[in-house]
């Protein structure tokens, strides 16, 4: 679905600005994750530089490194850092991608807000999502079957759940997937036993539903992707105390130069990093 | 083709002068030979275009079958036969077990067609279940006991159902529905194959109603009057005499209101869970086969191994619906022979 209304996006703002001449063309193409955050910087940097067309797509962050080392593309977006093989092809094919963060992305971990469960550790969510605890008194909770909630397979969420969460173990087969986090919100504020996570932003907000204190070991202190006052704690996910956190990486072959390189300088600069908290994920801690 | 049927019909009636000239007479003759010509060869045309259009569809569909079943074949080169059935798996105490279990993502990814099969089922068949009361019961009350005015309204609004957009149904499911089921029967999912079934049988409903209804007053009144001639109740001519004489075409309207229960996607997609287990449960989540392809196709490799795989459980989901309206079909061709309709 992103997708389609990314390649839909793109094309529409293409014909839009197809009538003016002599544009400087940026491709941008990657992760699903990122296909907003990316066609809202597009759309809002063109708007103020008529001499530039960007055009995003999607298809997964491993199409999109792809796509650079086959010099398809100028700028690939990932949700993940590039991987060794990939750094081998790219360097067989002359091509050094050179790697620039641009945003960061935090997940919540939710529960009903009924649930007596205030805190998990990474462990205890492992062992959750694969199925070897099944009920809530395991961990602390009162004495009741546990309702896993997940996103489809085809979601950079549940990949990023399963590697960082999971380390790379199955999902239980009992979880429920659902088809976006906006479901998953609706399941669990409407299931008192039900757990779930996606984006942070996404459920600051919402009165029926906790956002659990993540602990990184069994030892360490809990810490809440959220303030006080329910906003989102930047600085938590900045000095990684809160573990459930990942950059997300735009990569350019070589150091970047002139119109690129203008580009990614406004995606760093305060006007692209608003733009960021505006979609939902954290932004960068030092702005340029 | 400025040129329609209707241009015989135009042709003026002959005159009484014309009749009687005979030199008139053959200058005319000579025209309609001409036209006709001129339409036997639109016809010949007309004719042929029509067989086109008619061997469109049955040449579509044959490209679908060779399509699906091309690639779904390809899954076996990637996948163990065997792996469909089921994958050994080490379970939390240490022990090898066979588990049924589809999970196409992962270190090794486990591809158990059960679970999605016994799903399709376990939504698809209450769900029928469920239709065929309404349906049934509505069809022959439209049929049989409303009257003329009311069946005039009511018949457009039970089809309606049909035209509610399922994304729709299935949200209602989502967030109602779903907590309604758990409240009344104290289920532990809240999203289930329940309340899916509930939501498919809303589609189903027009189906199985209007195929019904057409049967029905497809009979013809002799049966009728003479059931009331032998002093049969209204109830028991409709229960003994109209639903015998037609039942080949209500069954005909159950088993396509199967085949579209077994093809709906959107609805089961967003209100059973979809988490794939293997289980009898109706309370229980479900994934179907549908709902599978749904979410996943999106984002699956061109070429990979799930990509196969999520051919071949569309070439099963289509293999399924395709027999079931086969016999739908069948029945329906036998029903029209009894009848002589």
């Amino acid at each position: 679905m992103k997708k389609i209304i990314g390649i839909v996006l793109a094309g529409m703002v293409f014909l839009a600005l197809g009538s003016l001449q002599a544009a400087e063309h940026i491709t941008v193409k990657g992760s699903d994750t990122m296909v907003i955050l990316a066609q809202k910087w597009a759309e809002t940097y063109m708007k103020a530089h008529k001499d530039v067309t960007i055009m995003v797509t999607g298809g997964g962050s491993g199409t999109g490194i792809a796509a650079l080392i086959n010099g398809t593309t100028t700028l690939a977006n990932s949700s993940r850092p590039i991987k060794p093989k990939e750094m081998k092809d790219a360097k067989s094919n002359n091509i050094v991608p050179m790697e620039n963060k641009v945003a960061m992305d935090a997940l919540a971990v939710i529960v009903n807000a009924q649930n007596l469960v205030n805190e998990l550790s990474i462990p205890q969510l492992e062992a959750i999502y694969t199925g070897k605890i099944n009920n809530w008194k395991e961990v602390g909770g009162p004495d009741h079957r546990v309702m896993r909630y997940s996103r489809e397979s085809n979601s950079g969420t549940y990949v990023f759940f399963k590697e960082h969460v999971m380390h790379d173990k199955d999902y239980a087969p009992d979880c429920q997937n659902m088809p976006g986090t906006s479901a998953v919100a609706e399941a669990v504020s409407k299931d008192s036993w039900g757990i779930g996570y996606g984006g942070v932003a996404y459920f600051a907000k919402m009165k029926e539903l906790k956002v659990l204190r993540i602990k990184k070991d069994d030892k360490s202190k809990g810490v809440s992707p959220l303030k006080q006052d329910g906003t989102v704690d930047f600085e938590a996910v900045w000095k990684t105390e809160y573990p459930v956190a990942r950059y997300l990486y735009c990569y350019s072959i070589g150091k970047p130069s002139g119109k690129v390189q203008e580009y990614l300088n406004w995606v760093l600069s305060k006007e692209g990093q608003t733009i960021v908290e505006e979609i939902g994920y954290v932004p960068l801690k030092q702005m340029k | 083709m400025n040129y329609s049927l209707s241009d015989e019909i135009k042709l003026p009636p002959p005159s009484s002068r014309e009749v009687a000239g005979l030199s008139l007479r053959n200058v005319d003759l000579r025209e309609t030979s001409r036209r006709r010509l001129k339409l036997k060869v639109q016809e010949f045309f007309i004719e042929k275009f029509l067989f086109l259009n008619g061997l469109t569809s049955i040449i579509i569909i044959a490209l679908i079958f060779i399509f699906l079943f091309k690639e779904g074949v390809k899954a076996f080169t990637e996948i163990k036969p065997f792996q469909f059935i089921g994958t050994h798996i080490i379970n939390f105490s240490g022990q090898e077990v066979f588990a049924y279990i589809w999970q196409p993502v992962g270190e090794q990814g486990k591809y158990s067609l059960a679970p999605l099969v016994l799903g399709s089922l376990l939504v698809a068949i209450p769900a029928t279940v469920i239709a065929t009361i309404l349906g049934v019961g509505s069809g022959v009350y439209l049929a049989e006991i409303a009257s003329r005015r009311r069946r005039e309204w009511m018949k457009p609004v039970i089809e309606l159902l049909a035209g509610i957009p399922t994304v729709i149904i299935g949200f209602l499911c989502l967030s109602f529905l779903g907590t309604a089921v758990q409240n009344l029967f104290h289920t532990s999912f809240r999203l289930n194959a329940f309340v899916g079934a509930l939501g498919v049988s809303l589609v189903i409903v027009p189906v199985i109603a209007t195929i019904t209804d057409d049967t029905i007053r497809a009979i013809p009144d002799d049966l009728r009057e003479a059931a009331y001639a032998l002093g049969a109740t209204r109830w028991e001519t409709i229960w003994k005499v109209l639903i015998p004489a037609g039942i080949s075409g209500i069954t005909a309207s159950i088993i396509l209101g199967m085949g579209r229960a077994l093809g709906e996607t959107m609805i089961v997609l967003m209100a059973t869970g979809n988490a794939a287990l293997v289980t009898l449960d109706i309370f229980s989540s479900v994934r179907t086969m549908t709902a599978t392809i749904a979410a996943e196709l999106g984002a699956v490799a061109q070429g990979s191994a799930q990509y196969y795989a999520l051919f071949l459980v569309g070439a099963t989901i289509f293999t399924f619906t395709f027999f079931l309206n086969l016999i739908a079909e069948v029945v329906i061709n036998r029903m029209r022979e009894k009848l002589k309709l």
